[in-house]
């Protein structure tokens, strides 16, 4: 049977169905990058003092580093002068008081989107902060989240709300120095979600931020920080799509989790930004810092991620197991398909002692695309009794696409123990025959077979996201066979 | 109801069906025995539509319609029913989901209306039962880590599933103990009906022993050979191939079973 072979090389649309553009009026900035623009965004957005001391600080380092090339990835060298650093929907006040205040335009965008923000029509359970551009137009369900003493607001208005949290946590997790995307992120980010769950607190509600990029030639850094206080316990998704456009835009964003003592952080990510057309033009290069502290003894930090948009991706989240009996767990399913390039996988750093963590990572390839697994798990010398269990699996779609896997394990302890599986398969011709023969369509097979072997990670979505995310595979998957 | 006059097949190049005609009429149960390697397994498939085998030459018709020209999905969706030698695995696809996907392709395809997930696993609880399969099997993966006499259940579940107007069962026999046999053979003939064609291949008499067939034709060399009433099985069983100037084994050692 030559379906997945043969037919697979007349690969052909693949439709985005979130590539239109909102037509609304903005304020933006003009394309460059120096201090004034630094200082410029600091003003607009109302910072405190520190705020500005701190971004400058960063742009400064920033102007000293290189960009990274270790990745699996090529693209051409960006301009990171031809970039504008702000762009937002215009309006009265300068914050959204109510959803009453936001522009009718923006909420139908939401809407097409999936992600109604009236209070009739919201998602039942999730509360939703929405990230247009630079900025955050509405949060939903504050109220009730209040009430429970939960913080969720965007990171500009915890800036000015509760500058002492923003000051003590941000950068803690990932200090400007981090690496260049981090640098540029730290020196000119625009907004973002802020996240403080008290002690012992078990936030009422999923929490979940929308990011959408709409202006064209201007990049998203967004920055999102999120603490659990000792005994708490915080769900939090994050989706994210952008319009079609020719255009390469970058997307480099930055997201600190902090976990005290006996704290749980659950962050899962559905990631669709426009991955570009077939022929690998346009799409949105997804330069993102992820990671998690679990500083306090007991705490433990699942991330869960989706991947099937953008056009280069780089994306690593980590957890720094720092306090003992620390729990980290990474789950990933990474699908690229026509041109995407995706390098993306996990950092675990064991210090504490008895600290675990597990990675189970998917990576499927179809088209001409490549995808690599890149892992790091390390063990201090103080990590004592400290295990990993790492699982990293690919799946092949056809003969033109291409899997990679680089795991790198250092130790300092040699009481740790690590255990890593690796497996490699395709498609079958055989499976394929199968489905077909009971009556199924090629394409349905294959996003059947695609969600089968993506399963183990599925399960760790909220249960609303799971579904979603089989939808997407399915969509992401078209054209993937003839 | 399935007509194959003078087919030829091959693969990778090399001719493996040298002119099969057969005649299949509603109601019946055909047994095609034959040597490994004689071609049972390349006829089926090539009926079921898989395109690793290229249809050289012949004409194949279901009701009618030229079967040749359609998508394997089409032929399925249409009644062809092809339960595997080797059934394949789909790790982390549920048997449940996998086998109300296939049921809901045809209902669709009916214009009936899909069954739900409760109505299904209903259904497919009572199915399971009747080829004694124990309903744990539907939450596990298609195949995944089944022994070869649980895979063949599963296809013969698959078939009462479906409702077939031919229903091919490749050496659905082979690799079963007695009991299982037993439970094989039952399933089969529930499946006997007035409106279904069923083309059984098999290596051994002995499933004819539960499975009492209408015609029995013997494969050589990817031709028909001989045909006849059930008594040619058992003569077959009595006398071996050599009788009708047949190699025992047509293949290599490793391709046996
Ligand atoms: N996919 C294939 N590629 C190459 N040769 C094949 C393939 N399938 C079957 N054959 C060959 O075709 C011949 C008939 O095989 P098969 O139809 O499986 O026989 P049977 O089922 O009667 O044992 C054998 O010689 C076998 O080696
Ligand atoms: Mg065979």
């Amino acid at each position: 049977m030559a379906t997945t072979d043969q037919e697979v090389n007349e690969l052909i649309k693949r439709e985005y169905e979130h590539g239109f553009v909102t037509e609304i009026e903005v304020d933006t900035f003009e394309p460059g990058l120096n201090e004034d623009v630094v200082t410029r965004l600091s003003e607009i957005k109302k910072e405190p003092e520190f705020m500005l001391e701190w971004r400058l600080k960063a742009y400064r380092r920033w102007l000293e580093m290189e960009e990274p090339e270790w990745a699996h990835v090529g693209y051409p060298k960006i301009d990171y002068n031809a970039i504008s650093y702000y762009s937002a929907p215009k309006r009265k006040e300068d914050m959204p008081q109510s959803l009453d205040d936001v522009d009718p335009e923006l909420l139908k965008t939401y809407e097409k989107l999936g992600i109604p923000l009236h209070e009739r029509a919201k998602l039942a359970g999730v509360a939703v902060d929405a990230v247009f551009d630079s900025v955050s137009v509405a949060t939903t369900f504050k109220e009730p989240l209040a009430k429970a003493g939960v913080i969720f607001c965007s990171i500009s208005e915890a800036m000015r709300d509760h500058p002492e949290l923003v000051k003590k946590y941000l950068g803690t997790v990932v200090p400007h120095t981090d690496n260049y995307f981090a640098g540029l992120n730290s020196a000119v980010f625009s907004d973002g979600t802020f996240v403080y769950v008290p002690k012992g607190v078990r936030c009422p509600m999923e929490l979940s931020t929308y990011f959408r990029i709409n202006a064209a030639n201007t990049g998203q850094f967004e920055r999102t920080l999120i603490i659990a206080d000792e005994g708490s316990y915080v769900s939090y998704l994050e989706g994210c799509t952008a319009p079609m456009r020719d255009e390469n835009q970058l997307h480099a964003a930055v997201v600190e989790l902090v976990a005290l003592d006996d704290a749980q952080i659950k962050y899962s990510t559905v990631q669709n930004w426009y991955p570009g057309d077939e022929n690998g033009k346009g799409g949105i290069y997804n330069f993102v810092t992820k990671r998690a502290a679990c500083i306090g003894k007991n705490s433990k930090v699942s991330w869960t991620q989706v991947e099937t948009g953008s056009a280069v991706t780089w994306k690593y989240p980590s957890c720094i197991l720092r306090g003992d009996n620390s729990v980290g767990e990474f789950y990933s399913v990474a699908l690229t398909h026509n041109h995407q390039q995706a390098d993306t996988g996990t950092k675990m750093i064991h210090l504490g002692k008895n600290t675990s963590s597990t990675i189970i990572s998917k990576g499927i390839s179809a088209g001409k695309s490549s995808n690599a697994y890149r892992g790091l798990v390390k063990f201090g010398p103080r990590a004592e009794g400290a295990r990993n269990f790492t699982q990293c699996d690919s799946l092949l779609i056809g003969d033109r696409c291409g899997a990679h896997t680089f795991p790198y394990i250092e130790s300092l302890n040699k009481s740790a123990i690590v255990e890593h599986e690796a497996t490699t398969s395709k498609v079958s011709d055989e499976q394929m025959f199968l489905c077909r023969q009971r009556g199924i369509d090629p394409e349905r097979a294959v996003s059947m077979i695609v969600n089968g072997f993506c399963k183990e990670v599925f399960k760790e979505l909220p249960m609303e996201f799971a579904v979603e995310a089989g939808k997407l595979l399915e969509v992401s998957l078209e054209g993937s066979v003839g | 109801m399935l007509s194959i006059k003078n087919l030829h097949a091959s693969v990778e190049g090399k001719e493996i069906l040298k002119g099969i005609n057969l005649e299949i009429k509603a109601g019946e149960v055909h047994a095609i025995m034959g040597p490994n390697g004689s071609g049972k397994s390349t006829l089926s498939q090539v009926l079921a539509g898989n395109d690793a085998f290229e249809v050289t030459s012949g004409e194949v018709t279901l009701n009618g319609e030229n079967l040749l020209e359609k998508e394997t999905e089409e032929r399925a969706r249409e009644g062809v029913f092809l339960a595997f030698q080797y059934p394949v695995e789909i790790p982390g696809v549920s048997n449940l989901q996998f086998m109300r996907t296939a049921v809901n392709a045809m209902r669709h395809h009916k214009g009936e209306p899909e069954m739900n997930a409760a109505e299904f696993m209903k259904l497919a609880r009572e199915v399971s039962k009747q080829v004694d399969l124990d309903p744990a099997f539907l939450k596990r993966g298609v195949n995944e880590g089944f022994s070869g006499g649980e895979k063949k259940r599963n296809e013969i579940m698959q078939a009462l599933l479906l409702q077939p107007k031919l229903a091919i069962l490749d050496e659905t026999d082979s690799g079963l103990d007695i009991d299982a046999l037993k439970v094989v053979s039952d399933g089969v003939n529930a499946l006997r009906a007035q409106d279904r064609a069923i083309l059984m291949v098999t290596h051994y008499q002995r499933l004819l022993d539960h499975i009492v067939p209408d015609y029995v034709h013997v494969l050589a060399d990817g031709k028909i050979v001989k045909s006849g009433g059930r008594e040619l099985a058992l003569e077959l069983e009595e006398r071996g191939y050599g009788w009708l100037g047949i190699k025992e084994d047509a293949t290599e050692a490793s391709s046996a079973n």
